[in-house]
């Protein structure tokens, strides 16, 4: 029965095996494809390692070296600057998070522990936006942009989703509800006025789920498309996303240019995978919390 | 804003003093509008503003070069004639229920498995890095492995001796491969919200259950899965509406052309008939139909929760 249990555990293991495989090799490929010389990319289409490998997508993808030498690389000569857009990528997602998380803790705490008539309407109202679908309230934003003359600025991006989503406004809440009244009670005898409490009690004790709510606003406003394209899709507010697409629209029609798609890809996901080495741990177990609500 | 916080808090603090001494509920009326205001403002400008306006561009004829004019339910009407309108619905509806399937499927498989072996947060941090790329550049980097020239899977298919080439272009294929393309960038995700609801079982089911000579496969079934009913049904509810909106993939494995009729989705239906034809009328009026569509799922989603809780006494 024991050595039964141990071929049993075996497969598993080699299912986990395989299924992190098949996660991770597309990467892999993508690495792979990225460091081939364009020029290469017919010759050895299965070559596990590039014959000869060479940085000259990232440079030129970054914008480092000039048309010419793309052109004689085999690149389409498309003019290109992912250095720009990771700037601005991480503009829009930073900006978004921190400010996002500060006004939805903010309100999370008033929800959660503040009296006061009217309220519990509120955040029903706020709520019941959690149902309406993005694209339905993206068409008349996107009028209003254009309307106000932000399409093309930071403010036309970031404004929508800077200062709240009410999914982060819900789940701050619920995590200020589970703090123990206790702690508050002692401080209010102690003549602790709300905003001193709020900002020296409150969120020092809310780290973690600052943090995770923070971190997922990263995340997910890192992987925003179609809002960054409608307003922001010229050069000087292009983000990552839109100018992957922009690109992949400008190699020629015969074939797209693939390893400098692949360089440009890596590049879009650097910045995040960065973020998962040094809050990888903080992430994977954010995903408890959340998961439990 | 910290000076400004102590000096609106003086004052404040001496009123909370007194009520509090009274034994009588605290009354933040003032401190807790000012704690809403910045979310409130971004909530009535943009979200409580464009729904209404989103309501009224439905009712009217708008090519936004023009002013709105009402039509009445016109946009309505046509929606019931309109073929590549129900095509967009009928290829939404087995997208989502292909990917849902496969997804959670696999996610169940792997959350137990990773349960029942091991605490590893390098497999967990591995399995999550799908989740974490753009996708964008999902679609980007499967639109090359599934290159029918040059990409590797159709070599390798190739080398296995078969003749099938998957690509986004061919009409069968087009559609199973954007979801499973989709289920693996999420499928990492899942398993591990469902994971997580896994650790929430008392161990010492588990090892009772060993006791009285359970194998692992009985364990599942008696178990894991009737205690993570509750986090199932949420994760499969939630996971459905993010489906509906699938677009970005869709938009980007045809190299910025318009994908195929098989895989023209309701996201993709509406962003084209808003900016390619400029209808915005029309497009709130089909984004109005998801609208509802989604307010029955969540209704659904209300009662199945509900309904679990209960199962769990």
């Amino acid at each position: 029965m024991f050595s039964g249990l141990k071929i049993g555990r075996r497969a598993a293991w080699a299912v986990l095996f395989v299924a992190v495989v098949l996660t991770l090799f597309p990467f892999y490929w993508m690495v792979r494809t990225a460091l081939t010389p364009a020029a290469d990319l017919y010759r050895d289409a299965t070559a596990l390692w590039p014959q000869h490998p060479t940085l000259i997508n990232f440079k030129r993808v970054l914008g480092l070296v000039d048309l010419e030498q793309v052109r004689e690389a085999g690149g389409s000569g498309a003019e290109i600057n992912f250095l720009r857009y990771t700037l601005n990528s991480i503009v829009y997602s930073g900006l978004i998070a921190i400010v996002q998380t500060f006004c939805c803790a903010m309100a999370g705490y008033a929800f959660a522990r503040l009296r006061f008539p009217g309220r519990d309407l509120m955040f029903g109202v706020i709520i019941a936006a959690l149902m309406v679908p993005p694209i339905f309230t993206l068409l008349p934003n996107f009028v209003l942009a254009k309307q106000l003359g932000l399409l093309n600025s930071l403010p036309g991006m970031v404004l929508p989703s800077l200062l709240m989503t009410p999914f982060a406004v819900f789940f701050l809440r619920q995590f200020f509800l589970s703090i123990p009244k206790e702690v508050e009670e002692a401080a209010v005898i102690e003549g602790v006025g709300p905003w001193q409490m709020f900002w020296r009690i409150v969120l020092p004790m809310s780290r973690g789920p600052l943090i995770t709510i923070g971190l997922t606003t990263v995340v997910w406003s890192w992987k925003d498309y179609l809002w960054p394209l409608l307003v922001g899709k010229e050069e000087s507010t292009r983000v990552l996303t839109v100018g992957l697409g922009v690109f992949l629209q400008q190699s020629p029609n015969t074939a797209p240019d693939w390893t400098g798609l692949m360089a440009g890809s890596v590049i879009s996901i650097i910045p995040v995978l960065i973020l998962l080495l040094f809050l990888g741990k903080r992430l994977v177990q954010s995903l408890n919390f959340s998961g439990s609500k | 804003m910290q000076v400004a916080g102590t000096r609106f808090g003086s004052g404040v603090k001496r009123r909370v003093g007194r009520v509090a001494e009274k034994g009588r509920a605290r009354d933040d009326r003032r401190v807790g509008w000012l704690f809403l205001a910045p979310v409130i403002l971004g909530f009535l400008v943009f979200y409580a503003y464009p729904t209404v306006r989103g309501v009224w561009y439905s009712l009217t004829d708008y090519s936004l070069l023009n002013d709105p004019s009402y039509v009445g339910a016109d946009n309505y009407e046509h929606l019931i004639d309109d073929a590549q309108f129900w095509n967009a619905l009928k290829v939404t509806g087995y997208y989502v229920v292909v990917n849902i399937a496969s997804q959670t499927v696999l996610a169940l498989g792997l959350a137990t498995l990773m349960h029942r072996l091991t605490r590893s947060v390098v497999l967990r941090a591995g399995l999550l890095v799908p989740w974490l790329v753009p996708n964008v550049t999902v679609g980007l980097l499967w639109a090359w492995l599934l290159d029918p020239d040059l990409g590797f899977v159709n070599h390798l298919l190739g080398s296995a001796g078969l003749d099938t080439t998957l690509s986004f272009n061919s009409p069968a294929w087009a559609m199973p491969l954007v979801a499973l393309v989709n289920s693996w960038a999420y499928t990492g995700y899942t398993s591990l919200l469902l994971y997580a609801g896994m650790l929430q079982i008392p161990e010492h089911l588990y090892e009772s259950a060993s006791i009285d000579g359970a194998g692992e496969l009985r364990k599942f079934r008696s178990i894991t899965l009737p205690l993570l009913r509750p986090i199932l049904a949420l994760v499969l509810v939630v996971s459905m509406i993010g489906s509906f909106q699938i677009f970005d993939t869709v938009a980007v494995v045809y190299g910025g052309k318009a994908p195929i009729p098989e895989t023209r989705v309701i996201y993709y239906y509406i962003y084209q008939q808003a900016f390619t034809y400029f209808h915005m009328g029309y497009a709130a009026a089909v984004a109005m139909v998801l609208v509802v569509i989604l307010g029955l799922l969540t209704a659904l989603q209300m009662r199945m929760l509900r309904a679990s809780r209960s199962d769990l006494g």
